[in-house]
C-alpha cells in the first residue's frame, strides 16, 4: 500500500496541482493576515473559505483523479495486488498530498506571523483539523461517485451536486425548516441535522471555539449542554471520527465487487 | 491646621488582645473614648452585634480575626468620623429575615472601611443612608452558590457621596449594589465569579465607575433606571451564559460610555429603552453580540470604537433607527480604502440579517458563520429588506484605533 | 492447468457468459476464438480477478480462485487495449510495474529483443500504438511467470516485431508454459496455437486441435472451418 501512496503523492506533485493548491492557502492565508493584521480575524476569514473550499477541491480532485488514474488502476488489478491496496494507496496518497497543501499552506504563513506566540494556535489547530478531515471525507465521497459513473461528466456533475448539497443546499433547507417551524421545539432537531452533514460538524467545532459566548447565550437545556460542556466537543469529534472512515469504508466496498 | 487639632486633642489607644484584661473589642469600644484608636492584636475573637457609638479608629493588627459564629452582624457603626481597619471579620450571620452582614453603617457621615478582609459573608458591608464614606483596600468573599442564600458584597442604601476603590469581592450576589445612590465613585475595583452582578446601579444618578475589572460574573455591570452615569476605562471579560451580558442599560438616560473593554462576554453590551448615551473608544472583542439593543433607544451615538471579531456586532430589533454610528472599527468590513486616510470608501453595515433571524428563531444559532447564512448576509447588505436602512457608519476605520 | 467450471456472467441485461467449462492444457498454447463480443476478454479477465462471474468457479493449479492477490504471481498478462499511465516514461513504468511483483525480471532483455531502448524515456503518451504494444507486450512477459494470458497480441504490430513474438510464443512454450491467447489472426492462431476454443453466444462451440477442427467440418484452414461452424450455429 505505501507502495501505491507513495507512487500517487509523486505523481500528483509531477502534476503541479498539488503546489497550485498549496500557492494557494499561502496566498489567501498571507494576505488575509496583512489586511486583517489580527490573527482570530484571518482565522475566522480562513474559516468562511476552508469549509467551502477543502470539501469542493477534494470532491474536484477526487472525480478527476479517479478518471485519470483509471488506467494506472487497470493495469494495477493484473498483478498481485490486493483491491483495499491499490483503491485506499490511490485514495490515502490523493488524500495525503492534498492535505499536505494545506496544512502547509496555511501553516507556514501563519508559523512567520507568528502563531506559535499566540493564543489563537489552538483555534488554528482544530480549523487544520477540519481542513483535513474534510479533504479525505469529501475526497472519499467523490471516488464512490465515481467508481459508480464510468461516465465522466456524469460522475462529474453528480459529484459536483454532492458538494453543492453539503456545502450550501443542506443549511439552507435547514433554516428554511427552523423558521417554518419555529413555534415548536426545534433543538433536537437542529443539534442532530447539524452534527449529520460533516462541513456543519466541522463548522460547530470552530464555533465551539470563536464563538461560545454567543452560543451559549441561547436558553435550550440541550444546547446548554452540548456547546456548555465537554458534551458536545466529544460528539463532534465521535462523529467526525466515524465521517472519515465512512467514505473510505464505502470506497473498499464498492471496489471490491466492481468489474473492470 | 490638622496638626493643631491633634495636638490639642490628647489620642489614647486601648490594646485588645485574647490574653489581656481587655480581652474583648467591645469591653475596649467602651473604654474608649471620642477618637482614641482601639488597637486589637493578633488572635480569634467570638464576638459578634460589637456596636461603635463614638468616633473611633478600630485598628488590627495583622491575624486579628473577627469571628461573628454566624450569629449576626458583627460590627454596628452608630457614628460619625469611625475607622475600622486591618481586620478579618467571618462567619457572618445567615438569615431569611434579617440583612446581617460583616459591617453595618447606618445613618452616618465620615466613616472608613479599610484593609478588611471578609470572609463567609451574607452581606458584606450594609451601608444606609450614609455619607461621605471611603470603601478601600477590602476584601470580600462569600460562598455563594445560589442567589437566595446570598447577600451583596457592598451594599449601599439612600446613601451619597462613597468612595468605592481597590476591593476585591468575589463570590457573592451582587459585588457592589447602589440603590438610590448619588455622587458616588466606583474606581479599581475588581469584582468576579458573583452569581448576579460585578456592579448594580438602581435608580442611582450623578455615579462615576472607572478602571473596574468585572468578570466572570451572572452579568457584569447592571445600570437601571438611573442619569448621568460615567463608566471608563473598566474591563468587562467572560461574563458567559444565557441571558448575560457585560454591560446592561435599561431606561438609562445621559450616560458617557468611554474607554472600556468588553472580551468574551455573551453579550457585551445590552441596551433596552436608553437614550442619549455616547459610546466611545470602547473595545469590543469577540463577544456573541457586541451591541444588542431592544426597546425604544434613540439619539445614541458609536463613535471610533472597535468591534472585533464578535458573532455579531449590532443587533437591533427595530426598522427605525435614530443612533449614530461613525468612524468606528468593524473586522467584518469588507470594503477599501483607495485614498489611504485610514478611513474605508465604503459605508458598512453592521447589523447582519442572520442576527434578526437569531433573535425570531434562537436554535438557528447553530448555522453562524455558514456559507449559506453569509449569502443571505450578503444579499441583505447590499439590498437591505428587514435591517434598518440608515442603520450605517460612513466612514469605517480600517484599523483597530488606538 | 487452468480449469474454468460453469462460468456464467451477465453485464445488467446482456448475458455475455452462459455457462463456459473448459479447460486449459498444461504446457501448451490455447487460443480462444469467436466473433467481436463474444466475450473472450471478459472470461480472460475472470481469470484475472478484474471481472467477477456471477456463478462459476475458476482454479488454477487445484487452486480456487477466491478474491486473494498472491496467485496473479504466476500470470503474466497482455491487456486487450494497452492503457497506461499516460504521463510516466516507459522506464518508469516498467520499474514501478516490477516494485509491485516479487519475482525478479528480465525485462532487460525483452527491450533487447524489440529494440525499445531509444523509446524509454519517452512520455508514454507519445509513444507509436505499434511501440506500446511492444511495451505491453515486455511486460507480460518480463516476469516469467508460468502462465500467459495474451489478448490480442498481434495488434499493431509490424512483421519483425510479430516474428519475434511468434518467436518468443515459441521459446515460452519450449520453457514449459501455460499459454492462453486470443487472438482474430487466424493465420497467427493456426501458427502458434495447439488447441483452440470456440466461443459464440456465451457458449463454448468447440475445444481440439486445429487438425481435429478441419476434419471434423471438413475444411481445408482454420479460417473455412470457423466460418463453417458459425454458419452451422446459424441454421
Ligand atoms: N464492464 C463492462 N460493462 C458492461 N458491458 C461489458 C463490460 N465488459 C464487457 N462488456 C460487454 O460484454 C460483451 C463481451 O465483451 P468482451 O470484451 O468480452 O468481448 P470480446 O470477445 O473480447 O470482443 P473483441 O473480439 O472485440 O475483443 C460486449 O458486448 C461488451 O460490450
Ligand atoms: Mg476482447
Amino acid at each position: 500500500m505505501l507502495n501505491i501512496i507513495r507512487y500517487t503523492f509523486y505523481d500528483l506533485l509531477r502534476s503541479r496541482w498539488s503546489i497550485f493548491y498549496m500557492l494557494f492557502f499561502m496566498l489567501t492565508s498571507t494576505a488575509l493576515l496583512f489586511l486583517s493584521n489580527d490573527l482570530s480575524s484571518a482565522i475566522i476569514s480562513l474559516m468562511n473559505i476552508l469549509l467551502i473550499l477543502a470539501p469542493l477541491v477534494g470532491t474536484i480532485f477526487g472525480v478527476i483523479f479517479y478518471y485519470n488514474s483509471s488506467d494506472f488502476t487497470e493495469l494495477l488489478l493484473a498483478h498481485p495486488l490486493k483491491r483495499s491496496t491499490i483503491f485506499l494507496g490511490q485514495l490515502y496518497g490523493l488524500c495525503i498530498s492534498l492535505s499536505l497543501s494545506l496544512v502547509l499552506g496555511l501553516g507556514i504563513p501563519f508559523l512567520f506571523y507568528g502563531l506559535l506566540y499566540s493564543d489563537a494556535i489552538f483555534d488554528f489547530l482544530i480549523l487544520l483539523v477540519d481542513g483535513v478531515v474534510l479533504t479525505f471525507i469529501f475526497v472519499g465521497l467523490a471516488y464512490i461517485i465515481a467508481l459508480k459513473n464510468d461516465n465522466k461528466v456524469k460522475g462529474f456533475g453528480y459529484a459536483l451536486l454532492m458538494w453543492l448539497i453539503f456545502a450550501i443546499l443542506y443549511d439552507g433547507m435547514l433554516l428554511v425548516i427552523m423558521m417554518q417551524f419555529q413555534d415548536y421545539p426545534l433543538d433536537t432537531f437542529s443539534l442532530v441535522s447539524t452534527v449529520l452533514n460533516p462541513i456543519d460538524l466541522s463548522r460547530i467545532l470552530i464555533l465551539l471555539k470563536l464563538d461560545i459566548s454567543a452560543l451559549l447565550g441561547y436558553t435550550g437545556a440541550l444546547y446548554q449542554k452540548f456547546f456548555g460542556t465537554v458534551v458536545g466537543i466529544s460528539i463532534s469529534f465521535t462523529l467526525l471520527a466515524i465521517w472519515s472512515l465512512l467514505p473510505s469504508g464505502l470506497v473498499l466496498r464498492i471496489a471490491t465487487s466492481k468489474d473492470f | 491646621m490638622t496638626i493643631f487639632i491633634t495636638s490639642l486633642c490628647v489620642q489614647a489607644q486601648i490594646t485588645v488582645c485574647t490574653t489581656c484584661t481587655i480581652s474583648s473589642i467591645q469591653q475596649g469600644i467602651d473604654l474608649a473614648t471620642a477618637y482614641d484608636t482601639v488597637f486589637v492584636e493578633e488572635g480569634v475573637y467570638f464576638e459578634y452585634n460589637i456596636a461603635i457609638g463614638k468616633p473611633l479608629t478600630i485598628l488590627g493588627e495583622n491575624g486579628a480575626i473577627i469571628d461573628g459564629q454566624k450569629q449576626g452582624t458583627i460590627l454596628k457603626v452608630q457614628t460619625t468620623n469611625a475607622t475600622i481597619s486591618g481586620l478579618t471579620l467571618r462567619h457572618v450571620g445567615l438569615s431569611h429575615t434579617e440583612e446581617y452582614a460583616a459591617v453595618h453603617v447606618s445613618n452616618t457621615k465620615h466613616f472608613t472601611l479599610n484593609r478588611l478582609t471578609v470572609e463567609d459573608a451574607f452581606f458584606g458591608f450594609l451601608i444606609e443612608g450614609s455619607s461621605k464614606g471611603r470603601i478601600t483596600n477590602n476584601k470580600l468573599s462569600g460562598e455563594s452558590e445560589m442567589e437566595f442564600y446570598s447577600g451583596n458584597g457592598i451594599h449601599a442604601w439612600k446613601s451619597k457621596e462613597l468612595v468605592i476603590t481597590e476591593n476585591e469581592i468575589r463570590n457573592l450576589r451582587d459585588g457592589i449594589y447602589l440603590e438610590f445612590v448619588d455622587n458616588s465613585e466606583v474606581v479599581n475595583n475588581l469584582s468576579e465569579n458573583n452569581i448576579r452582578y460585578g456592579l448594580h446601579f438602581m435608580f442611582s444618578n450623578n455615579n462615576a465607575y472607572s478602571n473596574n475589572t468585572f468578570t466572570k460574573n451572572g452579568a457584569g455591570v447592571a445600570v437601571m433606571f438611573s442619569k448621568f452615569i460615567e463608566m471608563k476605562d473598566n474591563h468587562f471579560l467572560n461574563n458567559w451564559g444565557t441571558a448575560s451580558f457585560g454591560l446592561l442599560l435599561k431606561e438609562i438616560y445621559d450616560a458617557e460610555i468611554t474607554g472600556n473593554t468588553f472580551d468574551e462576554n455573551t453579550v457585551a453590551i445590552a441596551v433596552e429603552g436608553s437614550s442619549r448615551i455616547t459610546y466611545q473608544h470602547n473595545k469590543l472583542s469577540a463577544n456573541g453580540w457586541g451591541v444588542k439593543m431592544s426597546g425604544g433607544c434613540y439619539s445614541n451615538k458609536f463613535l471610533s470604537n472597535a468591534f472585533s471579531n464578535n458573532s455579531f456586532d449590532v443587533s437591533f430589533n427595530s426598522r427605525l433607527n435614530d443612533n449614530e454610528f461613525t468612524g468606528n472599527y468593524w473586522s467584518t468590513y469588507s470594503g477599501y480604502d483607495l485614498n489611504k486616510d485610514g478611513i474605508g470608501d465604503v459605508p458598512h453595515r453592521p447589523v447582519k440579517l442572520f442576527s434578526y433571524v437569531v433573535n425570531k428563531t434562537p436554535e438557528s444559532i447553530v448555522l453562524l458563520r455558514s456559507f449559506f447564512v453569509d449569502l443571505i448576509n450578503f444579499t441583505e447588505n447590499v439590498a437591505p429588506v428587514f435591517t434598518p436602512v440608515d442603520l450605517i457608519d460612513n466612514s469605517p476605520l480600517m484599523r483597530v484605533p488606538s | 492447468m487452468i480449469e474454468f467450471k460453469n462460468i456464467k456472467k451477465k453485464f445488467g441485461q446482456l448475458e455475455v457468459l452462459k455457462g463456459i467449462d473448459f479447460e486449459v492444457p498444461q504446457g501448451k498454447v490455447t487460443a480462444v476464438l469467436g466473433p467481436n463480443g463474444s466475450g473472450k476478454t471478459t472470461l480472460i479477465k475472470s481469470l484475472l480477478g478484474m471481472v467477477f462471474p456471477d456463478s462459476g468457479s475458476i482454479h488454477l493449479d487445484n487452486y480456487r480462485l477466491n478474491g486473494k492477490a498472491e496467485y496473479r504471481n504466476n500470470i503474466g498478462y497482455l491487456p486487450q487495449i494497452a492503457r497506461f499511465p499516460e504521463n510516466l516514461t516507459a522506464r518508469e513504468l516498467l520499474k514501478m510495474v516490477s516494485s509491485v511483483r516479487a519475482s525478479n525480471n528480465n525485462a532487460g532483455e525483452l527491450i533487447e529483443r524489440f529494440k525499445l531502448d531509444e523509446y524509454l524515456d519517452k512520455k508514454l503518451q507519445h509513444l507509436s500504438g505499434g511501440t506500446r504494444q511492444k511495451i505491453n507486450i515486455v511486460m507480460a512477459l518480463m516476469f516469467d511467470a508460468d502462465y500467459l494470458i495474451l489478448d490480442e497480441p498481434t495488434t499493431g504490430l509490424d512483421p519483425i516485431a510479430l516474428r519475434i513474438l511468434k518467436q518468443l510464443i515459441a521459446e515460452q512454450k519450449e520453457a514449459g508454459k501455460t499459454i492462453l491467447v486470443t487472438s482474430h489472426i487466424l493465420n497467427f492462431v493456426e501458427e502458434v496455437a495447439d488447441e483452440v476454443v470456440f466461443l459464440l453466444e456465451g457458449h463454448i462451440h468447440y475445444q481440439g486441435s486445429i487438425e481435429k477442427l478441419t476434419s471434423t467440418t471438413n475444411t481445408e484452414g482454420l479460417e473455412s472451418a470457423i466460418a463453417r461452424l458459425m454458419e452451422d450455429q446459424h441454421a
